[in-house]
């Protein structure tokens, strides 16, 4: 049974690609042309796999994609995602810094919660606070620890001032953090959530199905379709079964043997979602036997990535440079597509003395496609006399488990800002450093790179840290997967937009013919 | 009688209590807790940290268990560590779906597979007989979860005679009775083939005892001999093989819940395992341990009813 993709795919480790900016009328770049007219009306069945009947409502606890694609139904956060993973403004009408990068002056649009209240600073703040609260442990508040938010205040009705404990020049990626809704103030409540979204609540089933309809008022225009509602099924086929039988209309995450078994057949629409979730191998630099850089290389080398495309993703994906967010804002794509060379991966191996040597390479079905990519990576290593076998862990306490143990680990990531990726994981002091990648020159570039406020020069900064890592770092990002979607014909509108993106699992611009 | 059930209702308790204290030593020992699996893919160790604090996870292992067993006593099951809803409310939302499951697959196999046991019986080695043994063993032999995707692909998506999934059904199954039907042909598939054959072997044997001729040679007619002598006994051993499955049934059968989806227990088991969830794992050890008693008991009861010279009680 599939429930590897149910596991936590949360914000930090999701999604990402192609979506539709703020503009909310643009057609969605997947739609074929000619396509049926937006109508309005209509109940829309999404059906997803699900946390089971402990699910809550609360949008800073969302962490499975039914319920981010959820909480942005309801709620709406100051900024999110585009198509490349530059900032899009949402609550916020726009940003604007002092000259020190330190204090951040947001303006927010015209908007008002469901209950008819506008959104105002204090509801801003109120969020933000509830998030950060040391003593909870929402996933947002790593994002908002750089606010100083005793030292931040509302300036009237609809601008905040944020404080920040440090200069930072990246400081919209913070509002466009996964999880970082705003509430309204003192909100503590979510059995009957009140947001600024598209579409306000009905009622919910935890485990079964939440029911939502139109907010009329909606800032960015109220939404074609009259109700929305989710509902919960963690077996593939079952949701493939549920848009067949006519009992949904958009079914989440679908294998690529299920897309094509159906694309073209007319009976359901297959959606790819391209770009949506890096691949990749993580060898831990800090010791043996991927401290020398000779072997780090090696391993670069040896892999064949589009077999591991063909073979792990049944084509459903493109190749990966070794460098994370591709198509991204700030992505390196100066620096040549490596190309395998098994020659030079011989001679590396045998520089290195490592000929025979014995490499545990852990895995776990925590994430679609582990358990393949590893025994496929295993055969191509053995191939230059790297004697790697897979170790299969526990799925469910895997990510803890491979962050300080063994040597090498497969890993997946989803959408975020390369600036994220980098504090993240790349930094010494970062909390999620699964490479083991720890050099103060390389800390202070990034320092130095989020205290540039113009961002053609942090574009050169951001090029040669992509640099140090693209020669001798501990990600070997061998691919970036299509996430797969299947929908009723009569379903239009829906954005190629990969998870986390705005526009991915986003439903107050599509209808139903 | 009286005083035994009341013994085996004493003993039932203590076997609760001790079913939910290994569980509860077994879950522990797996590696990594609520707090761990919560954290996802952000293995954060101060988050980490925070969260088993949250969770009280930090509490020594025997404190938790303690105050665990005293709530019980209380009737208080606990909250869930993963939404912080009461248990007892969590269990009560998917024991619905799961026990109108089993009910609905015990009506219609107890009919079922008495008559194609009785059947087969009275025609041992005949046509009929041996077509009933090839289809019941032919069905006994797929995989629920095979059966259940090939019943969808035809029935369902095919020819369109039957929902597919009970996805956004609510509690009551019974709302739709159609969602009901593929869900029990699957759990049918196996039960009817083990407790046909059962009542048939029994019937053979009743058939071939010394009373069943003696009462034909009384010239009581031969139906009558079938149904009022010989089947009772022929009964006994499928009664606890009826146990067995009202027992299996209950406790939520997880691939026909997740093929169907069906929000009943064997799907919160799997949630709540994956998520170490433990206040839920124990209240579902104590559910699951409490209907194996009850239903064993009854059969038993049941049994000794029927037999009132072999069951071996007192």
């Amino acid at each position: 049974m599939h429930y590897d993709r149910r596991s936590f795919l949360g914000a930090a480790a999701m999604l990402s690609a192609a979506a539709l900016t703020g503009c909310g009328t643009t057609p969605a770049p997947g739609r074929p042309r000619g396509a049926v007219p937006p109508r309005k009306g209509g109940r829309l069945r999404a059906v997803f796999a699900g946390g089971g009947a402990q699910e809550t409502l609360d949008p800073h606890l969302a962490n499975l994609f039914v319920e981010a694609s959820r909480a942005k139904a309801m709620f709406d956060k100051l900024a999110d995602y585009g198509t490349d993973v530059s900032i899009v403004p949402r609550l916020a009408q726009g940003w604007e810094p002092d000259k020190k990068l330190s204090t951040w002056r947001i303006t927010l649009r015209e908007a008002s919660f469901h209950d008819g209240r506008p959104v105002r600073a204090a509801d801003v703040l109120h969020s933000y606070a509830r998030i950060a609260d040391g003593t909870r442990t929402f996933r947002a508040r790593a994002n908002l620890a750089l606010i100083d938010l005793r030292n931040s205040r509302a300036v009237g009705d609809r601008t905040v001032e944020f404080a920040l404990k440090r200069p930072f020049a990246e400081f919209p990626n913070v509002l466009a953090a996964f999880g970082a809704y705003i509430v309204p103030d003192g909100t503590e409540e979510f059995a009957r959530p009140v947001g600024s979204g598209p579409f306000s609540f009905v009622s919910f089933t935890p485990g079964r199905s939440l029911l939502l309809k139109r907010h009329p008022d909606y800032w960015e225009g109220p939404a074609h379709l009259d109700e929305l509602e989710y509902l919960l099924a963690n077996e593939e086929s079952a949701r493939v079964n549920a848009v067949l039988g006519g009992q949904a209309e958009y079914a989440h995450d679908l294998t690529p043997a299920t897309a094509r078994t159906y694309e073209g057949g007319g009976r359901l629409n297959v959606i790819r979602l391209n770009n949506s979730g890096m691949q990749a191998l993580a060898m831990k630099v800090d010791r043996p036997p991927f401290d020398d850089p000779g072997l780090r290389e090696a391993m670069f080398l040896l892999a064949d990535r589009p077999q591991m495309i063909d073979s792990v993703l049944s084509g459903a994906g493109t190749i990966g440079n070794d460098l994370f967010g591709k198509d991204y804002q700030y992505y390196a794509k100066e620096i040549p597509q490596r190309a395998r060379d098994l020659d030079r991966a011989r001679w590396l191996v045998e520089k290195a003395g490592a000929k025979g040597l014995k490499i545990q390479l852990d895995t776990s079905a925590a994430a679609a496609g582990f358990l393949e990519a590893a025994g496929v990576f295993a055969d191509q290593a053995r191939q230059i006399g790297l004697d790697v076998t897979a170790k299969v862990g526990n799925k469910d306490t895997y990510w803890a488990d491979i962050l300080n143990e063994g040597t090498i680990c497969c890993y997946r990531s989803g959408a975020m800002p390369i600036e994220t990726h980098l504090s993240q994981r790349l930094l010494s002091g970062s909390t999620t450093n699964a490479t083991k990648w720890a050099r103060p020159e390389f800390d202070a570039l990034y320092d130095k790179a989020v205290a540039t406020a113009d961002e053609g020069r942090r574009r050169e900064i951001y090029l040669d840290m992509q640099r140090v890592l693209h020669a001798e770092g501990g990600f070997l990002i061998w691919g970036f997967a299509d996430w797969l979607l299947g929908t009723a014909q009569r379903l239009h509108g829906v954005a190629n937009a990969p998870a986390n993106t705005l526009d991915w699992a986003r439903f107050d611009k599509v209808w139903l013919g | 009688m009286t005083r035994y059930t009341l013994r085996r209702l004493l003993l039932g308790l203590a076997q609760i209590v001790a079913v939910a204290t290994l569980v509860f030593a077994l879950t522990e020992a797996l590696p990594g807790d609520a707090a761990v699996v919560l954290a996802g893919d952000i293995p954060d160790e101060e988050r980490i940290a925070q969260l088993r604090h949250a969770l009280e996870l930090d509490r020594p292992a025997v404190e938790r268990w303690a105050g665990w067993l005293l709530g019980l006593f209380g009737g208080d099951l606990g909250v869930s560590l993963v939404s912080g809803r009461p248990v007892a409310e969590l269990l009560a939302s998917s024991l619905l779906p799961s026990l109108l499951l089993a009910t609905a697959t015990l009506l219609a196999l107890v009919p079922i597979s008495v008559v194609a046991g009785v059947v087969a019986a009275t025609r041992e080695g005949g046509l009929l007989d041996r077509t009933l043994t090839a289809v019941t063993v032919g069905l006994y032999s797929i995989p629920e979860f095979a059966l259940g995707v090939v019943l969808v692909a035809v029935f369902a998506v095919g020819l369109g005679w039957f929902p597919p999934t009970a996805v956004g059904a609510g509690p009551d199954l019974l709302d739709q009775p159609a969602l009901l039907v593929l869900p029990v042909v699957v759990l049918l598939a196996r039960p009817i083939c083990s407790l046909s054959r059962l009542i048939r072997a029994g019937m053979i044997d009743a058939l071939g005892s010394g009373y069943v001729r003696h009462a034909l040679r009384l010239g009581l007619s031969p139906r009558r001999v079938r149904l009022a002598h010989a089947l009772p006994n022929a009964l006994a051993p499928g009664v606890q093989q009826l146990a067995r499955t009202t027992d299996w049934l209950l406790g939520g059968v997880i691939v026909v819940e997740a093929v169907f989806v069906i929000p009943g227990l064997g799907t919160v088991l799997t949630d709540s395992v994956a998520a170490r969830d433990i206040p839920v794992i124990q209240g579902l050890c104590v559910l699951f341990a409490g209907t194996t008693i009850l239903v064993n008991l009854a059969a038993d009861l049941t049994t000794f009813r029927l037999t009132p010279g072999a069951a071996g009680t007192q």
